[in-house]
């Protein structure tokens, strides 16, 4: 493997989520108390379960002030096949509400992109509503940089 | 090797994989809605680098993305509002830039790729931003715009666009260019601050390293005013300004002597570059 | 708010064609977290609210939280049957309302 400076980052990442999970395993979808909460208000009460939503950010983003990130759940958005909403929390933040995305038939695609305030490195989670009523998570983590002397 | 041994020491120590590391600029072509952009280029003359290289090389990809698309690109915003600017009137006189001037698309075509220019008048190198200065209080009777004042970056943003792609190129044998590029590659390698750092320790010899998580580009300035992730739309002596604090040294004043040669120098250190304003830069 | 709202919209399309549209405006997001020179905390405002319709029907709409960057960006899609007009609309927590109009030719 060569030894990129984004290869030798991952490799770390990945040592320590590898010793988090060893020392406190977590469950996959903890999220704080805050967001947890939230999310249980979104759905209802239902867990969310894995799959169908997918959230597209970058592993490190270069400041925390303007992250791209992309939500999608792939359906043919028309008749039972459609996407209610989709809710963005960043776990890290002082308040973890992002944005709420609400679609409809007219939207052709349940697909939005948009630019997101990160405080710290933190997970950013995706929740899908879909018209039934079922739920769905993604969650990335989001290494956010410390800029040179400046910061 | 080096780097290999230095990544294992990193990960061996579990300190940041940043310390000591290199990370090259990246392989990668810039068209901004079908023109194109010369990022890397062959150095002038008397270059201390072989090769200039853009800012926008040393950046992650999801940022150079975002300067791919004049849409997507939030300096534009910036343009726009320059270019309303622009069509104002302001000042005794009645006049717009654009009494005089009609269109920007025109009239400004190359400015931003060969400013600062010699001024007679002042016997000095004058940018973009005292230009505007020297039309509103000469021209238009007008007071001249402060510092990032009332749409200064704004006006100067919209002026350089109007040069996007094309080549920076400075004419040093106008007046006495000449002695100002030699002030200002003596205010470029003056180790300053608390710090004790010169703008040449990190945009020269430690160019390409990482300083914490940030990648360390040539510090180049045909992006000016640029839209930085972190603060908006930036002008270069706010940023000449920004660097020279963070060394923890006194800061020369905007448009001052010291750095208005060193506008001239660095501008000329970036020759063959084609201009980028607004760039998207971390 | 002195910068008009920035809207792409592609001129034409076929009919149920999924088309992409994004959306940049000019807005601080002053998320309330942050404090001025005297230490007193800075009030928030920020758009709460952007919506796009397409002849009265509501196409997309995103509910804001302060996290959004300064700037509101948005990139979605639409499909639509017939031609018509697309209108944009972004709410201010100090209740100002910023519009935006596009139309769109459908074949």
């Amino acid at each position: 493997m060569k030894l990129t400076r984004r290869n030798v980052l991952g490799l770390s990442v990945g040592a320590a989520a590898f010793t988090i999970a060893g020392i406190q395993a977590r469950p996959a979808s903890a999220a704080t108390e805050a967001t947890q909460k939230s999310i249980m208000d979104f759905t209802g009460g239902a867990e969310p379960a894995a799959g169908k939503v997918s959230l597209t950010a970058p592993e490190i983003a270069e400041n925390g002030n303007t992250v791209p990130v992309t939500v999608s759940v792939d359906s043919a958005m028309e008749g039972d096949d459609l996407v209610a909403s989709i809710v963005v929390f960043a776990d890290g933040n002082p308040n973890p509400a992002v944005a709420t995305f609400h679609f409809s038939e007219m939207s052709g695609a349940a697909l939005a992109t948009t630019r997101i305030r990160l405080a710290k490195t933190q997970d950013v989670i995706a929740v899908a509503k879909m018209k039934d009523g079922s739920v769905f998570m993604d969650k990335k983590q989001v290494k956010v940089t410390i800029g040179g002397c400046g910061g | 090797m080096k780097r290999l041994l230095i990544a294992g020491v990193a990960l061996a120590t579990g300190l940041a994989a940043t310390a000591g590391a290199i990370a090259d600029p990246v392989d990668d072509t810039l068209e901004i809605d079908g023109t194109p952009i010369v990022t890397r280029t062959a150095a002038p003359e008397g270059h201390p680098f072989d090769e200039v290289l853009s800012g926008w090389l040393f950046r992650e990809a999801e940022t150079r993305d975002v300067s791919r698309d004049s849409f997507e690109n939030p300096g534009m915003i910036a343009v726009e509002d320059g270019e309303t600017l622009w069509n104002t009137v302001m000042g005794s006189e009645g006049k717009s830039c654009a009494t005089c001037h009609d269109d920007a698309a025109v009239s400004m075509k190359g400015v931003g790729a060969s400013f600062p220019k010699w001024d007679a008048d002042s016997q000095k190198p004058i940018n973009v931003e005292l230009q505007i200065n020297k039309c509103l209080t000469e021209q238009m009777g007008a007071e001249a715009i402060g510092f990032n004042k009332k749409g200064q970056r704004e006006l100067t943003a919209y002026i350089k666009h109007q040069s996007l792609g094309m080549p920076v190129k400075l004419d040093l044998s106008e007046g006495e260019m000449q002695s100002w590029w030699d002030k200002g590659k003596d205010v470029y390698y003056a180790r300053t601050g608390q710090l004790n750092l010169a703008c040449a320790s990190c945009h020269e010899v430690a160019m390409g390293k990482m300083i914490r998580a940030d990648h360390l580009s040539q510090g180049q300035v045909n992006g000016f005013p640029t839209y930085r992730l972190k603060s908006g739309l930036t002008s270069l002596h706010q940023r000449f300004r920004g660097c020279i604090r963070d060394t923890r040294a006194e800061q020369p004043k905007a448009f001052s002597d010291d750095l208005m040669a060193l506008e001239t120098y660095v501008t000329w250190r970036g020759t063959g570059l084609s201009v980028e304003t607004p760039a998207v830069r971390q | 708010m002195a910068s008009k709202p920035r809207i792409k919209v592609p001129k034409s399309a076929s009919a149920g064609e999924v088309i992409t549209i994004k959306t940049l405006i000019s807005h601080e997001m002053e998320s309330g977290q942050r404090k001025d020179k005297e230490g007193n905390p800075i009030p928030r405002r920020i758009i709460n609210k952007f919506t796009c319709a397409f002849e009265g029907a509501t196409v997309f709409e995103c509910d804001l939280d302060p996290a959004i960057s300064a700037n509101p960006y948005f990139e979605f899609n639409a499909k639509v049957a017939q031609s018509g007009t697309f209108k944009f609309t972004w709410v201010d927590d100090d209740g100002s309302v910023y519009e935006a109009e596009a139309p769109i030719e459908v074949k």
